[in-house]
């Protein structure tokens, strides 16, 4: 359970969700996403293709992240929530806070 | 390491009531270990039982959202303190309760997320979530203690 970062060609910072996004390890998403903003990095992708579970604090770092990257002028996509993961922000309505894309890749030509 | 989680399960069985299982499990405030005290409480709660995928997606949902609650706002994440879950399957519904040792909350005064002015707050779901996806909520008088009932059918 964990995050991976990766740079492809495309320049988007793909951050892969291993696990769960949860109140335990949020803190550890958003300083690699402040750590990303501050190396000059501005287009992100958070990807949740292999995530299980996201708890509600895990919605709020999405939303504060989210936030961070726009107040420098920054974009944030989502891609790969799961029928269940897609509830939850629907529920919250998050849906209409986030780009969401059902794949990472939909996601990178979306930028 | 030795899991500072508790666990008991008892399961019973009779022709008038059907087969029941009641687990309960007491851990430490600390959000470490909520992940596990959910997968021993869904596993044990579940085993033998039939359990749609959704049945078990909310009732993870809700006990993690509840147990964060409970660890961080009623416990204050104080160590020294415990919070307690019941977790009684029966034929017909899902009765989790969770116990925190804190001085309670009126639930009332917890500000609706879905209001344009909340729904870029990182906090304040937890509760809306519980609300949306189990049948029943409940609170003891002083607020410590909350009761969800999520029906089988």
């Amino acid at each position: 359970m964990g995050f991976s970062q990766t740079k492809g060609s495309s320049g988007v910072v793909v951050v892969q969700v291993d696990g769960q996004l949860i109140v335990g390890n949020r803190h550890e998403l958003k300083d690699l996403v402040q750590a990303a903003l501050d190396r000059g990095e501005r287009r992100m992708l958070v990807d949740f293709s292999r995530t299980g579970y996201i708890d509600s604090s895990g919605l709020g770092a999405l939303v504060s992240i989210s936030k961070r990257i726009r107040e420098v002028g920054g974009e944030l996509r989502l891609s790969g929530l799961n029928d269940d993961l897609r509830s939850l922000f629907e529920l919250t309505k998050l849906d209409t806070l986030f780009a969401i894309t059902e794949t990472p890749e939909q996601a990178l030509t979306s930028f | 390491m030795t899991s500072p989680l508790r666990l008991c399960v008892r399961r019973t069985s009779s022709e008038a009531r059907g087969s029941a299982t009641l687990v309960t499990l007491r851990l430490p405030s600390d959000v470490n270990c909520i992940e596990e005290a959910v997968e021993l409480v869904t596993r044990h709660c579940l085993a033998g039982h039939d359990a749609t995928r959704t049945i078990r997606f909310r009732l993870r949902v809700v006990l993690s959202e509840a147990l964060s609650n409970a660890i961080m706002r009623g416990n204050a994440e104080d160590h020294t303190k415990w919070v307690e879950i019941r977790a009684e399957l029966v034929p017909e519904a899902i009765r989790v309760s969770v116990t925190d040792e804190g001085p309670g909350f009126d639930p009332g005064t917890v500000p609706e997320p879905l209001r344009p002015d909340q729904l870029d707050e990182a906090g304040g779901r937890g509760l809306y979530l519980i609300r949306k996806l189990v049948d029943v909520v409940q609170f003891n008088e002083q607020g410590n203690s909350i009761c969800m009932i999520l029906r089988r059918s």
